[in-house]
């Protein structure tokens, strides 16, 4: 490999690292403050593309304000699906939410079939990102530097958020202990649907940044990368951010690398994320960040 | 040749990351005694049970019971050595009726395979209609037959120690590790339970260490007594001499303790 | 459970038993001969679907493992079974990509000994991937198990010599088109893993899934009995993919995505944790309420009004069901209780003296 094509493939492992992060987040933020797997969420990810894809259609709005609208919509999506599906379940056995969350996910996505209809459409892409120049020896599109930076710029608005406001403090206190965090006077259930609004527009800006980079969308495209994200959250250590940013990282780097490396095993490009997840939860049963924990008897 | 001793704990080290939990701890245990296990909170008693029981493997020493060395066994392998226990927490099977969870204890000794239980062999009906019944005998000894069909999540908080304890002695051990078994209760309970303890000794021919906070319990049944603080034995010997030692009131009530009761 | 044995109690339920299953063995032989091959085929889908259900409800629901896999499981099974059922004819104008690796491309079996085979390399494949996955906990040994599935519906996809690679097979023997096939099996499951759970070995599963440590330390070996409910709980689902090859004729590797799983899980959790009843009777609601919505998608005639057909409503209205269902039956609909005579002669027991109540 020359060292062209390589540096080519560490942009584009960042850059579908990025996106894999981006939604990782989404999962691991429910399920530090749940302990729910959210299911739907691949298919809110699903959501942010049409969104955006309506409201470009229906308004021609700047496209940035497109993008915020889409991204705040979705939000808002997020937080009523918790609203109707998750809440009610908060005191019933844990399984319940999770067969809310996969019902959730299968309405979505066979009332985006009969709404969306199931022949994938064309997204449309700005001139500006599908623009591409030589760097050097390497061919860069604008996508390919836009969404890292962008996820990374999202990220890091995610990480004072979580870290440097009271919002967040309130949301890693309920990760922690959700009683006890309502005894000392926390909105719980603001708190956690502000989680599920910021979770679904992380989703919706992954899923729109993914459409750019393969512009044709369909009901039913959140599945791989959906699970993928989520096979990085759980590789990063389910519940820990950090660890959802890394584990995306990691698993699209390794992905774009199996690929570029051995390109005979391309085939199995799907099952080497699983193989990856088993291998590195058999080193360590709660992922890489993850919070050990150690049962008192 | 002497009689091995039915439990001994040698140079007993465990250490969970930078804390030591429990430092050079020894203990013996001859048949048919019934020994106490003091200390503050964090002492490291239950550590000392975990690691007995094979829930932890120790930093450093041994454990044996009667003569074999079961350091680092696993605890199903450890409770066929003869080791049972209970819990400082009660775990029960909650959803499970109190004779099942006998059942349970009881089940290490089932011979029958496992495809003869599912096709029911004449061999498998007999002796799983043995074992309930043995089981049913063992829950009528301690007086708990009444709730044996009521699930045992749902027994009063003594009851339920009760049930643990017939558990544990279904699977017929040598030797009974008690967890704070007096933990919630009241005078007259733990009365109740010291009797409760020396009945099940003499009649199931056990050996028990016990772990207990209530010191009516301990200086009233222990034969012999070792304290730890801070994961260090701190004193051993006769409950007298313990009650009499400088460093063991220290370590309950802190130091200062004698001028206070010097006024 | 022990309660007072009563030898005339003891042979009346004996005789209900055999009566019941005199019932259902003349349904069957009414259902073979009347019934249409659409409603058959829904009939049969429902029993491989019960069958599903009951082997998944030893892994989650009695042994308390959280596993998705069951979809590789079922694809395993219906490869094996399809692979052993083909004529050779057949086989050789199937494989086009690459020609079928031996000894498959010389045997066919009977559809008996394929079913066995698809159950047995299942279980194996379950007992393999289970002695390192089954010491993780919870999520994680969800999705671990989730991936194991995924690997292997990949590989499926890859292996062209065994598998015809996305071409997938076609024209497998349809035996499992006869409801003695499908119920057969349904009654075969539901014997082993309703004697295995109420077993003393069931016990140990249950003490597993309620305190894995406290069963442990009073000496249940927890990885034994977990890998045991694994397993068979596996052959089984490898025994409704065989059945489920045979049924629809047709598989590739998209047939077992893990949406299949979480279908299975639908009906587990539905049917109730841990209650085998529920499995069966939630497998035949299911299944059936699927079809039974087909005419909502069909268009409609309102007065002078038409409203289009609109494919795909029905699994909108079907997943809404679902929720519904999920927000108002936490417990499942039978809440883990089991059928059993007992409880019926005591219902029937109770009723008539509450009548001779009133008239005294």
């Amino acid at each position: 490999m020359t060292w062209a094509v390589f540096a080519q493939n560490i942009v584009n492992g960042i850059s579908l690292g990025s996106l894999y992060a981006l939604v990782a987040i989404g999962y691991t933020m429910v399920y530090g403050i749940l302990r729910l797997i959210n299911f739907a969420h691949s298919d809110v990810f699903m959501l942010g593309a049409y969104m955006l894809f309506y409201i470009d259609f229906m308004f021609r709005l700047p496209w940035w304000l497109t993008f915020v609208l889409a991204a705040v919509l979705t939000g808002v999506l997020g937080i009523t699906i918790e609203r109707v599906a998750y809440r009610p379940l908060r005191q019933a056995p844990r399984i319940s939410s999770l067969i809310s969350a996969i019902g959730i996910s299968f309405f979505i996505q066979n009332l985006g079939l009969v709404v969306f209809g199931g022949r994938p459409k064309p997204f449309p892409v700005p001139q500006f990102f599908s623009q591409s120049y030589m760097v050097g020896s390497v061919y860069m599109a604008n996508i390919s530097w836009v969404v890292p930076v962008f996820s990374g710029l999202l990220m890091l608005g995610l990480t004072m958020l979580v870290y440097r406001t009271k919002v967040g403090l309130a949301m890693r206190a309920i990760s922690h202990d959700m009683d006890t965090s309502s005894l000392m006077s926390v909105n719980v259930d603001g708190i956690i649907a502000i989680t599920f609004g910021v979770g679904s527009a992380l989703a919706a800006a992954g899923g729109i940044m993914w459409a750019l980079k393969y512009p044709q969308i369909n009901p039913l495209m959140g599945t791989v990368p959906g699970i993928k994200a989520f096979i990085a959250a759980v590789l990063g250590g389910i519940g820990s951010i950090p660890g959802a940013m890394i584990g995306g990282m990691l698993l699209g780097m390794l992905e774009i690398m199996l690929v570029a490396l051995m390109p005979t095993l391309s085939g199995f490009r799907d099952a080497f994320a699983y193989l990856v997840l088993i291998v590195i939860l058999l080193a360590r049963p709660t992922g890489l960040l993850g919070r050990e924990f150690r049962e008192k008897v | 040749m002497k009689e091995p001793k039915e439990l001994s704990v040698r140079g007993l080290t465990m250490r969970f990351g930078g804390l030591t939990a429990v430092r050079d701890f020894e203990l013996e245990l001859a048949r048919g005694e019934l020994v106490g296990l003091i200390g503050p909170n964090g002492a490291g008693k239950t550590t000392v049970f975990n690691v007995v029981t094979g829930v932890y493997r120790p930093t450093a020493g041994s454990v044996s019971a009667a003569g074999v060395d079961i350091t680092g066994w696993r605890p199903d392998r450890v409770c066929r050595q003869g080791i049972a226990r209970t819990f400082q927490n009660i775990r029960l099977m909650k959803s499970l009726s109190v004779l099942d969870n006998v059942i349970v204890g009881h089940r290490l000794r089932l011979k029958s395979s496992l495809p003869a239980a599912i096709l029911r062999t004449p061999g498998y009906v007999k002796e799983e209609q043995s074992m309930a019944r043995e089981c049913l005998e063992l829950l009528d000894a301690l007086g708990l037959v009444r709730y044996a069909n009521a699930p045992a999540g749902g027994l009063p908080y003594g009851e339920q120690r009760r049930v643990e304890v017939a558990r544990a002695l279904a699977t017929r051990p040598r030797v009974l590790l008690l967890d704070e078994p007096a933990a919630g209760m009241n005078p007259s309970e733990s009365m109740a339970l010291c009797q409760f303890i020396q009945r099940v000794r003499s009649d199931f021919d056990l050996t028990v260490l016990l772990i207990e906070h209530d010191m009516s319990v301990v200086m009233g049944i222990c034969e012999r007594i070792t304290v730890l603080d801070h994961g260090e034995t701190i004193a051993s010997g006769e409950p007298a001499d313990i009650q009499a030692n400088q460093r063991v009131i220290e370590a309950y009530l802190g130091v200062g303790f004698k001028n206070v009761a010097a006024h | 459970m022990l309660g007072v044995y009563n030898p005339a109690r003891a042979r009346l339920k004996l005789l209900l038993t055999f009566g019941g299953l005199a019932v259902l063995a003349a349904a069957i032989w009414w259902g073979n001969a009347n019934l249409s091959s659409y409603n058959l085929r829904i009939l049969n889908l429902a029993g491989i679907n019960a069958i599903l259900a009951v082997s998944m409800n030893l892994i989650f629901g009695f042994t308390g493992l959280f596993s998705l896999g069951h979809a590789g499981f079922m694809a395993v099974g219906a490869y094996t079974c399809a692979l052993l059922t083909l004529p050779v004819a057949t086989k050789d104008s199937i494989f086009l990509l690459a020609p079928l690796a031996w000894p498959f491309s010389v045997i066919t079996l009977p559809p008996i000994a394929a079913v066995v085979c698809a159950g047995a390399t299942a279980g194996l494949m379950a007992y393999l991937t289970g002695f390192p996955v089954l010491r993780l906990r919870g999520d994680y040994l969800g999705i671990a198990t989730l991936g194991f599935a995924e690997i292997i519906r990949v590989v499926a996809n890859n292996i062209p010599s065994i598998t015809n690679g996305a071409l997938g097979l076609k024209g497998i023997p349809s035996f499992a088109s006869n409801l003695w096939w499908t119920w057969g099996c349904v009654g075969i499951t539901v014997f082993v893993i309703s004697r295995l759970v109420n077993s003393v070995y069931g016990r140990s599963l249950l003490a597993v899934r309620e305190d894995e440590v406290a069963a442990e330390i009073m000496g249940v070996n927890r990885t034994y009995h977990k890998t045991v409910a694994y397993v068979i709980g596996s052959f089984f689902a490898g025994v409704g993919g065989a059945l489920m090859g045979s049924l629809v004729t047709t598989i590739d590797p998209k047939t077992f995505g893990f949406t299949l799983t979480f279908n299975i899980l639908i009906i587990v959790v539905a049917g109730g944790l841990g209650s085998i009843t529920g499995s069966v009777l939630t497998s035949v609601i299911y299944t059936v309420l699927l079809e039974a919505l087909r005419p909502i998608e069909a268009s409609w005639r309102i007065g002078p009004l038409r409203v289009p057909e609109i494919p795909g409503l029905r699994m909108v209205v079907f997943s809404l069901v679902l929720l519904v269902i999920i927000l108002f039956y936490q417990r499942g609909l039978f809440g883990g209780r089991e059928f059993s005579w007992d409880r019926v002669l005591d219902w029937i027991d109770r009723r008539r003296s509450r009548k001779q109540g009133v008239r005294a």
